[in-house]
């Protein structure tokens, strides 16, 4: 069940239109086709997922464009929110 | 894919055809109000200035009136004024002149002899432009001349993913058609300034585009307000927004992905094609009259939460990615984008799609501000009334 949204094929994250708990499915559709990734923490409702790998000081994109840098190495699952993303 | 619409001898198109009232000063605005009500098919256009404005303002209302005036969708005009105000009959008609030679009329109350007078004169006026305009016949166009504003207002979380998503699929379409879009509101594009740097069509429009951005940065900081300190909010940030850049994205993702090719001042009007900017304020009944003065003939509106903002000069389509706003608020939705969200249509069919809808409203269907008689006017201003 599609429950994340990737705007642009190129971001590296997603945004979750359902609240999502640890170890939940985030599932998307993308140009590529459906994908799921498995969240690594509780995420609340609109916020982001990480799709990709990113390594601290790593360009995080959406919207097909870079929203900020990594603050530390980012996971696939993981919660992008100020805890590990930063202008 | 073509439309029908008016062509004007000025050279303009218009997708619809009014006659229209507007007080050229607020004090006639009761006046040119009942002028309207009791004409049949009238369109009445509030104004809140016409006096006691320093001269950058009283510039800024007369860029934004003659431009409306001009835009496409006006056959013609009656001004209302009062006769001791500061912009009189002379004033206005030099200043539309420059822009249109469609028919404007003028009278004031103070020579006319009171209101009745002035009512009877008025409804005389709008009715014969009224039998004039009816002999207007749309003809075809191309999408080369429609002028397309983008504008967003009431924006929610689905604003970002999915109806901003879909609009800026459809600028890019009506781009590839020759077509215009122009991408307005200045102050929610700080933060993005480089992101607008890098989409300009030549590296100086690219550089107007960061200035244009800087400039209104500066002008909050002047007043004691720093953007990029205070934005994202707690808010913000507790809805999943986490930088400035983020949030500015949001916004400007609704014009697509094309180049920039021109920078315009607030109002003013434009004269090329392609994806421009229009320098201005956020707020948006202010940044549509801006558009609608710069020529657009039908303003695309993303809304999150529903807003019913409308406009007597042109439609205003409401384009909502929020399911349940398209359902509850369905009175002045639209367009409904949800469908991008729930994987059922992807953001490329909906862009079609809503394209074809523009190019229906284009044609001559109503969108719901229309069919509900919904007009809001105002017109941003620097310094307070003298």
């Amino acid at each position: 069940m599609i429950n994340a949204v990737i705007i642009n094929d190129i971001d590296t994250v997603v945004t979750v239109i359902k609240k999502v708990s640890l170890g939940e499915n985030v599932s998307y559709v993308s140009s590529d086709g459906y994908s799921t990734i498995k969240a690594t923490s509780d995420i609340p409702i609109n916020h982001k997922v990480a799709i990709k790998q990113v390594k601290n000081g790593d360009e995080v994109l959406k919207y097909g464009e870079r929203i900020g840098y990594a603050t530390m190495d980012i996971h696939i699952g993981d919660h992008v929110h100020t805890n590990n993303l930063d202008s | 894919m073509k439309f029908n619409g008016y062509r004007r001898s000025d050279g303009h198109v218009g997708i619809r055809n009014h006659v229209v009232v507007l007080p050229g000063v607020i004090c006639a605005a009761g006046v040119a109000q009942k002028i309207a009500n009791k004409a049949d098919e009238v369109e009445y256009l509030y104004n809140p200035n016409g006096c006691a404005q320093n001269s950058k303002d009283t510039a800024i209302t007369l860029e934004i009136l003659s431009g409306i005036i001009a835009n496409g969708n006006v056959y013609g005009v009656l001004i209302v004024g009062l006769g001791c105000e500061s912009i009189r009959k002379d004033i206005y008609i030099d200043i539309i002149k420059k822009k249109t030679d469609k028919p404007i009329h003028y009278i004031s109350i103070q020579q006319e002899g009171g209101i009745q007078k002035t009512v009877t004169k008025g409804l005389e006026i709008v009715n014969s432009l009224k039998e004039e305009a009816n002999k207007c016949v749309r003809e075809e166009c191309n999408l080369s001349e429609l002028i397309l504003g983008l504008e967003c207002g009431g924006s929610d979380p689905t604003s970002g993913i999915s109806a901003n998503a879909v609009l800026g699929n459809t600028s890019d379409r009506l781009i590839d058609f020759e077509g215009t879009s122009v991408l307005c509101e200045t102050p929610e594009a700080i933060g993005a300034e480089n992101i607008l740097k890098r989409r300009g069509q030549t590296p100086e429009i690219g550089q107007q585009l960061y200035d244009t951005v800087l400039k209104y940065d500066e002008m909050f900081k002047a007043n004691g307000e720093d953007i990029r300190k205070t934005n994202p909010s707690l808010g913000n940030k507790a809805s999943g927004i986490t930088t400035l850049e983020e949030k500015s994205l949001g916004c400007i993702h609704k014009s697509g992905t094309k180049p920039f090719n021109g920078v315009y001042q607030y109002g003013q009007m434009i004269d090329k094609k392609g994806l421009m900017f229009m320098d201005g304020t956020a707020y948006d009944v202010a940044s549509v009259v801006s558009l609608i003065a710069g020529g657009a003939q039908i303003i695309a509106f993303t809304t999150g939460m529903g807003t019913p903002v409308g406009n007597a000069i042109a439609p205003v389509v409401k384009i909502t990615g929020n399911k349940d706003t398209a359902t509850r608020l369905s009175d002045m939705i639209d367009f409904d984008t949800s469908d991008s969200i729930s994987g059922a249509k992807s953001v490329e069919e909906l862009g079609r799609e809503l394209l074809e809808y523009i190019v229906n409203v284009c044609n001559g269907e109503k969108v719901k501000a229309e069919i509900n008689g919904i007009s809001n006017m105002a017109i941003n201003q620097f310094y307070s009334y003298a």
